[in-house]
């Protein structure tokens, strides 16, 4: 990362504005950004979701999603401004000399042709190289991408390869004509960790490997960090600040820019370990399960006890969420039992008395699909009230109004509101409190900071954090973020496989000697060091980071 | 694709199901309507005693379970039966050969397969284009003109259809037969250019729906992320849509298609009138109209099987349609 910037220029925003269309009136949700970018250089443009990232990342391009449009200012590349530039002028330049990598590359291939039908299409139809040259290019950058079978991976349909694998094709799609600009627009979001730290480091290689110039669009500081050249920082469609990485990360200027490099920070004091004789409120013996004839899970075990919380780690696909559904009786364990307070429950939910259901709530990863839209916030929380707690008219409102001022948030103000008029934050917090009024001892929060932002997500864990000690809670937290499991957890286990690999007190946990899996996920966490990933690489070569490690286990 | 196997030993079985109900249905429904062949063919001047002897002959005077059972067990063994015109005819004035339902429909059949086929070969490829162009050029005025020709001929009666174009294609500018005499015999031009106005005006019938559902089911499409990417690829609009979209959207269109074709073969009784068109339609309102039961029951099953075969036909192919079914994992 040296200083690009006596290099020429490749690209210049000029007070970039854009308007978003509601309610048939146009209204401003970027309002004036500017940025250059020389040739091989890096822009990182950070913020959280409602910032105009990946509107701007967009519009970079000359593009605009429906119902978006550009108002003013001047997108000049290389010479063109993209903002008057007719269409087909664009559509020389797009996917020839300025290419685009999207978020989820599993929804932005086409299901319908073979990967590498999609790769040759750019270089064929922009007359760059002939569909056999340009297959055979593929294969070459798939190898330098590090993919699996880089002769035959390309042959395959999108829904036949992996999330990170795909991530991985469609940067090679958009280097097949050896673009001058790259927008990356949050690839590695949707990846697991251990995914995550190959696809950055294959992305960083393949744009240092041709020199081209990157705006690099994410929300974690920390990818940001080993990524960008320069960082520019965005708040509700306006610029905060933008200098080079190094400097932005040690010495941010704005009030904004340190809150969001402090979120992390949030940390939880250690609570003493459990009594010995204590009997756990929820203990789950031995389980294995099936979806089919498939065990997911093999012999899982652990306890959680009163007032504490224990953090399930792993991948996607470890069985986290499978574990959850044995628990709250949705998923009937094939061998094995759950003890609640010492009793045995029921496999399935529909054996469990109505008070045993009370005792295990849940609250989900979406709360915008968690909550039915066409009930207000009153009827949402009304009804477990209702059903757990007998209680009707004037003394459910005024239970649903107690429930709302207890997750913050004005009972008078809300009670009535749809879940659409509500922030993501919030929803979530209605979520906790529709968990609450069943008046449970133990709570599953699957996933459920993981889409939010790290603002908002620090309010909820908070909150969380305040409940738990208020009315002696116990949680499991699913989670595939180490750092939420850092700020919260009494406990982790750690998944893989449908097994337990190691499980522990957070602070044996987070100290070596670990497990090797363990070791690997946490190390797979981004770090503010913008020599971390470089340093990791030389450290442990490539053979030994993400899944090609995770698979040799 | 062992899946598509299964599916379609499945759909056939209940396809035989359905063929039995559909009959049992329409017998019932035949002898619930007032009057049966005797009195229909014999009118006002009929007597009791000939009514009586007509019955008779026919075993009309038996119980209708007993009826239907008799028939029932001939179908089984392939025998579609006699035409009980064809029977009544013979009985009083005796000699020559009988044809039978299945000799009598067959020719019929085919001359509706021929109609439905060309229209089929007009209207399908016409409105998956004006479909593609639709979405294409959506809220065009190439958009609007095309929904409102589409939608205008749909909302016509067909009967008005036809004359309106007779009055164009075979008055005005006399280039297309307003007669559709079909024999057998006939040679393919000749068979085609007598079958071309007919098939014009049903054309004009089925082409909206489809139309409609390709524009819908593209447009539906356009901002999914792929399509998006496709578009920052550089890649032109019609390429975007041909290529990118419609594989994608074929499941809803190919549906809309086999209902369309099963109507094509069921339902154009009106447009046969207008053109005298030999088709199945017309034998079939005439059997009605006689309550020839053993005519009316074979032209059910016959519609009621292209129903069957055209739905069939229309789940593998948007199975097929979709690689994740193709090419699993």
């Amino acid at each position: 990362m040296s200083d690009k910037s006596h290099r020429s220029l490749l690209l210049r925003v000029e007070d970039l504005q854009l308007e978003g269309r509601s309610d048939e009136t146009w209204t401003p949700i970027v309002k004036g950004v500017s940025f250059d970018l020389h040739k091989g250089e890096v822009l990182g443009l950070i913020g959280e979701s409602g910032a105009g990232k990946s509107t701007v990342g967009l519009a970079a391009m000359g593009f605009t999603r429906d119902g978006v449009r550009i108002s003013g200012g001047s997108v000049l590349f290389d010479g063109t401004d993209l903002v008057t530039a007719s269409a087909d002028t664009k559509r020389q330049l797009l996917g020839k000399r300025i290419a685009y990598v999207a978020q989820s590359a599993a929804a932005s291939f086409n299901p319908a042709h073979k990967i590498i039908d999609q790769h040759t299409e750019a270089p064929v139809r922009h007359g760059v190289s002939g569909r056999k040259e340009s297959e055979e290019d593929a294969m070459e950058l798939y190898a330098r991408l590090r993919l699996p079978n880089p002769e035959e991976i390309g042959f395959r349909y999108p829904h036949q390869v992996s999330g990170g694998q795909l991530q991985r094709a469609m940067t090679a799609m958009a280097m097949s004509c050896r673009p001058d600009l790259i927008i990356f627009d949050e690839p590695t979001t949707a990846l697991d960790v251990t995914t995550q730290i190959e696809v950055l480091a294959a992305i960083r290689k393949i744009v240092e490997d041709f020199d081209t110039a990157a705006i690099y669009i994410t929300h974690d500081l920390a990818v940001v960090a080993q990524m960008a050249d320069r960082i520019k920082v965005l708040l509700r469609g306006e610029e905060v600040e933008e200098a080079e990485t190094r400097r932005m990360l040690s010495d941010p200027q704005e009030e904004y820019t340190r809150s969001l490099w402090a979120v992390r920070s949030f940390k939880r004091p250690a609570k003493p370990a459990p009594a010995l004789d204590a009997v756990p409120v929820i203990s789950v013996q031995g389980v294995t399960a099936a979806y089919g004839k498939m065990d997911i899970l093999h012999g899982v075990s652990f306890d959680i006890h009163a007032g504490r919380t224990v953090a399930v780690v792993g991948e996607s696909g470890s069985g986290k969420s499978t574990t959850a559904r044995c628990i709250t009786g949705l998923l009937p364990p094939r061998l094995g039992q759950i003890e609640f307070e010492g009793t045995p429950l029921p496999g399935s939910f529909r054996g469990r008395s109505k008070d045993q259901l009370r005792q295990i709530q849940m609250i989900y990863q979406m709360a915008d699909t968690a909550l039915n839209p066409r009930k207000t916030i009153g009827q949402i929380i009304g009804r477990p009230v209702e059903f757990y707690g007998g209680l009707r008219g004037r003394a459910r409102r005024a239970r649903v109004e107690e429930l709302l001022a207890q997750i913050e948030l004005e009972p008078s103000q809300y009670i009535d509101r749809l879940p659409s008029e509500l922030s993501g934050g919030q929803k979530q917090r209605i979520g906790i409190a529709r968990a609450l009024a069943a008046e449970p001892r133990f709570i599953i929060c699957d996933e459920v900071t993981s889409a939010l932002d790290q603002l908002v997500a620090e309010g909820i864990l908070k909150l969380l954090a305040d409940l738990q000690d208020e009315l002696g809670l116990s949680y499991m937290f699913i989670t595939h973020d180490l750092a939420t499991v850092r700020s919260i957890a009494d406990e982790v286990v750690v998944m893989k496989d449908g097994e337990v690999v190691e499980q522990g007190s957070k602070d044996d946990m987070f100290t070596p000697p670990h497990h090797p899996y363990t070791d690997l996920l946490l190390s797979s966490v981004p770090e503010m060091d913008p020599d971390w990933l470089s340093e990791l690489l030389k450290e442990r070569g490539l053979e030994n980071i993400g899944d090609a490690a995770s698979d040799r286990m | 694709m062992g899946s598509v196997t299964r599916i379609v030993v499945q759909r056939l079985l209940l396809g035989i199901l359905t063929l039995l109900v559909v009959s049992i249905v329409i017998f019932t429904a035949v002898n619930l309507l007032p009057g049966d062949f005797a009195q229909a063919v014999l009118g006002q001047g009929a007597t009791e005693e000939a009514i009586r002897s007509i019955r008779r002959d026919l075993g009309l005077d038996q119980n209708i379970v007993l009826r239907y059972l008799d028939w029932l067990g001939g179908v089984v063994r392939g025998d579609l039966g006699v035409s009980f015109a064809q029977m009544n005819f013979q009985s009083n004035m005796g000699g020559g050969e009988m044809k039978t339902v299945a000799a009598q429909i067959a020719p019929r059949f085919g001359n509706t397969m021929f109609l439905a086929g060309v229209t089929a070969m007009i209207a399908v490829p016409l409105s998956i284009t004006l479909g593609v162009l639709a979405a294409l050029y959506r809220n065009s005025a190439f958009d609007k003109g095309a929904n409102l020709f589409t939608l205008s001929s749909i909302s016509s009666p067909e009967f008005f259809l036809a004359y309106v174009l007779i009055l164009f294609l075979a008055v005005i500018y006399p280039v297309l037969p307003s007669l559709s005499n079909i024999y057998e015999g006939m040679g393919f031009g000749e068979r085609l250019e007598k079958t071309l106005l007919p098939a014009l005006t049903l054309t004009l019938v089925v082409t909206a729906h489809m139309m409609r559902m390709t524009r819908a089911a593209i447009i539906q499409l356009l901002s999914s992320p792929y399509i998006e990417m496709a578009r920052l690829k550089g890649i032109s609009p019609m390429r975007v849509i041909v290529r990118h979209a419609l594989p994608n959207a074929l499941a809803p269109i190919i549906n809309v298609i086999a209902l369309n074709l099963a109507y094509l073969i069921t339902g154009v009784v009106v447009v046969e009138v207008v053109f005298v068109y030999p088709g199945i339609g017309q034998l079939f309102v005439d059997a009605v109209k006689i309550r020839d039961i053993p005519v009316v029951q074979a032209a059910c099953l016959i519609f009621a099987g292209a129903y069957i075969l055209l739905n069939l036909t229309a789940d593998i192919m948007s199975i097929l349609s979709n690689p994740r079914l193709r090419h699993p994992k």
